[in-house]
């Protein structure tokens, strides 16, 4: 991997001499986030959300674990140990917010992650392995954080786990056998609440795996960057330790400064005050809602209410999991040869449209299922296939992109360099790419 | 390929939501949409201002005995507190032989084991124990309610929207139905018009009837409204006992998030000075080692 210029490992001490001959750790370290892996030099901020998300993984699976230790996945016990946790374990009640609200944070930069492959073309040729890994991790993350909704045994726990499960229900003939065997039984109970936190201790060790992958691949050729331009020479490139250790360092600061204000002093705002009550099979919430980071995609699924040959409940499924899934397509549904929003001026409008449409959706999705915003949803909804399936195909065979840069480091010599360029040397054409 | 089946993928989902918006405007447009009964009586709950608001938020220990007292003399013959025991008592103020006294004399008995026969009993509560519930379970709760279920009110600050003021709300919101409320919404048998709960009609008769109900141990005028205060904020507490703590830590924390966040942008801009401005396209390529630019400035 990475460039002809990036600098070999030399351990710095006999003993990591000693260790990289014997187990080549420290060089793979070196390699993948030390000062031999070359970089763009030219990133934005957006190129910190990777790291957050990373880090927010990390800080799940540690306040996940002491939780555990203190939990009691049974029917009746669930509700009570989680505020034993709150009232008894000393400092509990810190780990319980800090893994609810982390669950949260995790899901906003990592939507914030994904917004910005989307915008730069970072699913594009050569790394459209990295992004397919990247939805398998979004998919991970929610089944891993829609168990993990179910745990506490509260109301909203129990009739989402019911509501979601019921979603399998609407496959024709074998949907009902199919909830049954997913529950364990016919409505959520003891054998669905075990076993979903059975996963729930498992899915982010499989994310953690998947996010290596996810990794591994990105080094192959490298990082995207604002430009979507191909690394040429040297001078486009700056090693990751220590420049963008350093900036993540600072982005992780500002980061953990709106985690923690939250956590600590808005620690139920993202929540719903339902799941402060026991589950009880008998009394159905006036709405059920999912958490928060689930709207947009539950806004879809209840944007159908019409039998079409299908019915209403089986459409709403079907596009829920397709709006995920057809990201896996992305990359052959894109073909503009130019990667960078940057240099796409009509994709960077209809972007920007997508941006707005996913936030209406989530606006939605949180709201009961009443007039008018069922209407807004399905407007939206029409808009996010729209978006993908319709707009992108069309628009990358047709649209009109501007002149890229000539190379990384000459977008960041802004004014000194570009004066100082030969008239004769027009910017390479976009199919060159 | 791709691209033809994704287009048909997605002209097949518009043309499907499509079909269910053009469905639902046509509903929407020619039936008669009337605002919801509830929609149209409910209220948010009153602006009410608690010690503990905001992020440097107290508890007022004054405040909690006495919203105590009310629980004890008022709520705690229908609402058990099954989630605090009497030894949390010792966290809004009452010293250990108050507390001790308090379980001693709690009204209602914990159920236990006779020692020698190993049949069932009651004993006195010890500060070890939970605030027993006052019903042995859900069909004695009911049958002494009209069949309505006097819920656990350890957690009913954080489990109800508004909150502490949605509880003060509810407490002193009982009135006399409008006259403009539709029959079918008119309270039933055992029911009360409250406009802030959410079906407008509650179960519980209004507990504060009186001032002067309660008689303050620290001698404040027990108003209805100052009752209905007192006890909303010792449900605050009950509901989030680790209030304090948290607010604490939390000021701890981002003080030093910030520092931290200061020093790693000021390391971040050191580290990058170097990298700023690249060498001039006149240089040597092969001189330019970003590497010795960033140990230049450490």
């Amino acid at each position: 991997m990475s460039f002809p210029w990036a600098k070999a490992y030399e351990p710095k001490s006999g003993l990591m001499r000693w260790i990289d001959e014997r187990l080549p750790l420290p060089r793979l370290v070196f390699n993948s986030i030390g000062g031999g892996y070359e970089v763009p030099r030219n990133l934005n901020y957006m190129w910190n959300f990777a790291v957050l998300a990373g880090f927010a993984l990390m800080l799940q699976i540690v306040t996940g674990i002491i939780l555990a230790m203190h939990y009691a996945p049974a029917g009746d016990l669930a509700f009570r140990s989680v505020e034993h946790i709150m009232r008894n374990v000393n400092q509990g009640w810190m780990l319980r917010y800090a893994h609810a609200n982390g669950a949260s944070f995790f899901f906003i930069v990592t939507y914030i992650h994904i917004f910005r492959g989307l915008y730069y073309g970072s699913y594009k040729a050569p790394r459209e392995l990295v992004w397919m890994l990247g939805v398998v991790i979004l998919l991970l993350m929610m089944a891993t954080a829609f168990m993990g909704y179910v745990l506490p045994w509260g109301q909203m726990s129990f009739w989402g786990a019911k509501v979601i499960t019921g979603l399998f229900g609407a496959i024709p003939l074998v949907g009902e056998p199919i909830q049954t065997w997913l529950l364990g039984g016919f409505a959520p109970d003891n054998a669905a609440l075990n076993r979903f936190f059975s996963l729930h201790y498992l899915l982010p060790f499989v994310i953690a795996a998947v996010v290596i992958l996810h990794i591994w691949a990105l080094h192959i050729p490298g990082s995207n960057n604002p430009t979507g331009v191909d690394i040429k020479s040297p001078r486009d490139t700056l090693p990751f330790h220590p420049y963008y250790t350093a900036k993540d360092g600072f982005g992780l600061g500002v980061f953990l400064i709106i985690y923690a204000a939250v956590t600590f002093f808005a620690p139920n705002y993202l929540g719903h005050a339902d799941n402060y009550i026991p589950a009880n099979a008998l009394s159905t919430p006036a709405h059920i809602v999912p958490e928060w980071y689930f709207w947009p995609f539950y806004a879809i699924l209840r944007a159908f209410t019409v039998d079409f040959i299908l019915p209403a409940k089986l459409w709403g499924v079907l596009a829920m999991f397709a709006a995920i899934l057809l990201l896996f397509f992305l990359p052959w549904i894109d073909r503009s040869p130019v990667r960078s929003g940057n240099y796409r001026p009509t994709f960077r409008k209809f972007f920007w449209i997508l941006v707005a449409d996913v936030l209406v959706l989530g606006w939605v999705g949180g709201l009961p299922a009443e007039e008018p915003y069922v209407m807004i949803s399905q407007l939206a909804t029409m808009y996010y296939f729209a978006h993908f399936l319709i707009i992108l195909p069309i628009l990358s065979a047709t649209e009109r992109t501007l002149p890229l840069p000539s190379s990384i480091a000459d977008s960041v010599l802004h004014g000194q360099e570009v004066e100082s360029q030969p008239a004769g040397i027009s910017p390479r054409p976009a199919a060159a790419e | 390929m791709v691209r033809i089946l994704a287009f048909l993928v997605g002209l097949g989902f518009c043309f499907i939501a499509g079909f269910s918006l053009i469905t639902g405007a046509v509903t929407y447009l020619s039936e008669p949409h009337e605002e919801s009964v509830e929609h149209r009586f409910h209220k948010e709950p009153k602006d009410v201002a608690f010690s503990f608001d905001g992020p440097l938020g107290k508890y007022d220990r004054q405040q909690l005995q006495r919203g105590f007292q009310v629980y004890k003399e008022v709520c705690s013959s229908c609402h058990g507190l099954s989630l605090v025991a009497f030894r949390n008592l010792a966290e809004i103020g009452y010293e250990e032989p108050e507390v001790k006294a308090i379980a001693d004399q709690w009204q209602i008995q914990v159920p236990s084991v006779d020692p020698k026969t190993g049949e069932a009993a009651t004993r006195k509560a010890i500060p070890a124990d939970a605030f027993p519930s006052p019903y042995p379970n859900e069909v004695a709760a009911r049958a002494a309610n009209n069949n309505a279920m006097p819920p656990d009110l350890s957690l009913i600050a954080k489990a109800r929207h508004g909150g502490s003021a949605y509880i003060y709300s509810l407490l002193t919101g009982y009135q006399n139905p409008p006259g403009n409320l539709p029959p079918e919404n008119r309270p039933g048998q055992g029911l009360h018009f409250n406009p802030y709960f959410p079906n407008l009609n509650i179960a519980m008769p209004p507990p504060l009837q009186a001032d002067g109900q309660v008689t303050y141990a620290d001698g404040t005028n027990a108003t209805r409204d100052q009752m209905a205060k007192d006890i909303s904020a010792f449900l605050a507490w009950t509901a989030e006992p680790r209030l304090e703590n948290r607010h604490r830590t939390g000021l701890a924390v981002l003080v030093f998030l910030i520092l931290a966040t200061i020093l790693a942008y000021m390391a971040y801009q050191n580290i990058w000075a170097g990298a700023k401005k690249p060498p001039a396209r006149g240089d040597g390529e092969d001189d330019y080692s970003p590497g010795h630019t960033a140990t230049g400035h450490h």
